[in-house]
């Protein structure tokens, strides 16, 4: 059985367990826990460890979804898990300005693990707080070529587009491969 | 599409650039401490801009503070005047001879950067931009690229970071050094300085030498570091070293090696990535 591997990456809070719960196939393995942080009460829970969905392809395939711990203090387990991955999507709560520079430094912490595309996802586009994804893009200083895709975590045919848009990144990035070979 | 938040997480700078670089129409409000700012934009070029009640901002005043009226002039305007737009006003200024209109565009184009300048300084306030908002017609709008004034504001934030370090409180009094080097032979001193000099006094601190020639807390730390640095006076109170309160962003980016992707040939992770795309379609 090949298993392929796509981590969803973003701060604390930002949609990453949802957006897993709403196209994986088995019900999310999540180590949560009560937090006890009262800067982190945001929410009565969160994931310590990570989220883990899985969408079975066929008898020899399987995409496993990898959620990322949003808290600092967990970092040490980002490496971990991005060792392997086919890309990245960094979730970016579009109502939580204050949480814009946490998700930039993710980012930039995610590309410096490995050389795989990613897409970044500005989830909660349905709150009516929720930052423009093309005010995000200037803001987290996106490249051009980088997607930055509106998205709501919980609905899930916008998860379904955030992942197909990450799987055409990647497949544009075999075509230059692929070029490059041949010249 | 909302755009708002908090200074603490967005600074003005940043503000400005998003403004700039998407090409905004509209007005962007600041409330900090009981102040209220609103700037106003056209396709990304800033327009207008006044800090506080709207008749702080009148013609007649932003002239008067440009040292083209004098401040007798501009009381008479405000009282006589009243009810009339800038640009009435404007036109009857320039028919009766007190001012050109090049007076009034530079006093103008003055007033609205000193009031940006002064917003990059604030490091916390509610922010939130209005799309499509602009001035009415009556007010006189002056098209200012942002790049320049982004230079500009970044220039000064420095600056002004390492004025409050060196002069963190303005509650300290100054005085006259008694025994003053050869350096102050050739010290020239401008307008602004000599007025601040007449006040230096122990009774008086620099705050109130600040409010009593209407400078600003950027302005008064400018000209008495210069004075510091010159010899000419010093402080009673010494200054307690503190943190500045921008602190630089540390890009504390960690250079781990690439992992490397997954080792099959292309066309292999290719067979892989197109069959996905066919199942999460499939979902």
């Amino acid at each position: 059985m090949q298993a392929a591997k796509m981590v969803i990456t973003g701060p604390f809070s930002s949609g990453k367990t949802e957006f897993i719960g709403s196209v994986s196939e088995i019900d999310v393995v999540s180590t949560e826990r009560k937090i006890t942080s009262s800067a982190e009460q945001i929410k009565g829970t969160t994931t310590v460890a990570m989220d883990f969905g899985r969408i079975t392809v066929g008898d020899d395939l399987v995409l496993y979804l990898f959620g990322t711990p949003g808290q600092r203090r967990f970092d040490f387990m980002w490496d971990i898990l991005s060792q392997g991955m086919l890309g990245f999507v960094v979730m970016v709560d579009s109502t939580k300005p204050e949480t814009f520079r946490e998700a930039k430094r993710i980012l930039e912490t995610f590309e410096g693990y490995a050389s795989t595309p990613y897409v970044v996802a500005a989830n909660k586009q349905d709150m009516e707080d929720a930052w423009e994804p093309e005010d995000l893009r200037i803001i987290l200083r996106l490249k051009p070529e980088v997607k930055i895709l509106p998205c709501v975590a919980t609905d899930k045919e916008t998860v379904k587009n955030v992942l197909l848009e990450l799987l055409y990144s990647i497949l544009e990035e075999l075509d230059k491969e692929e070029s490059a070979e041949h010249n | 599409m909302a755009l708002k938040g908090n200074l603490r997480d967005f600074s003005t700078t940043q503000l400005l650039n998003l403004i700039n670089l998407a090409r905004k129409t509209g007005t962007l409000t600041i409330q900090n401490n009981g102040e209220i700012a609103h700037m106003s934009f056209r396709e990304g070029k800033l327009i207008y801009a006044h800090l506080g009640a709207e008749q702080n901002n009148h013609l007649a005043q932003i002239l008067q503070t440009a040292g083209k009226l004098s401040k007798a002039q501009a009381h008479i305007i405000e009282t006589k005047v009243k009810g009339k737009s800038d640009k009435q006003i404007g036109h009857l200024l320039i028919q009766a001879g007190y001012v050109t209109q090049s007076d009034i565009i530079q006093s103008v184009r003055q007033n609205v950067l000193n009031i940006v300048y002064k917003l990059f300084t604030w490091v916390e306030g509610l922010f939130h931009f209005e799309a499509n908002q602009l001035p009415s017609s009556s007010h006189i709008t002056i098209p200012i690229d942002l790049e320049s004034v982004i230079m500009e504001g970044s220039r000064r934030l420095k600056e002004w970071e390492i004025l409050q370090e060196e002069l963190p409180d303005l509650d300290a009094s100054l005085r006259f050094t008694d025994r003053p080097d050869t350096r102050l032979r050739n010290i020239n001193l401008t307008v602004e300085e000599w007025k601040v000099v007449s006040l230096i006094d122990p009774r008086n601190n620099m705050r109130k030498i600040a409010q009593a020639n209407n400078l600003s807390d950027f302005e008064i730390r400018r000209i008495i570091y210069g004075m510091l640095q010159a010899g000419l006076v010093e402080l009673l109170q010494p200054p307690k070293p503190r943190k500045s309160t921008r602190q630089t962003e540390s890009s504390a980016r960690r250079t781990r090696t690439k992992t490397a992707p997954p080792s099959e040939t292309p066309a292999a992770r290719r067979s892989v990535v197109e069959r996905l795309i066919h199942r999460i379609r499939g979902l």
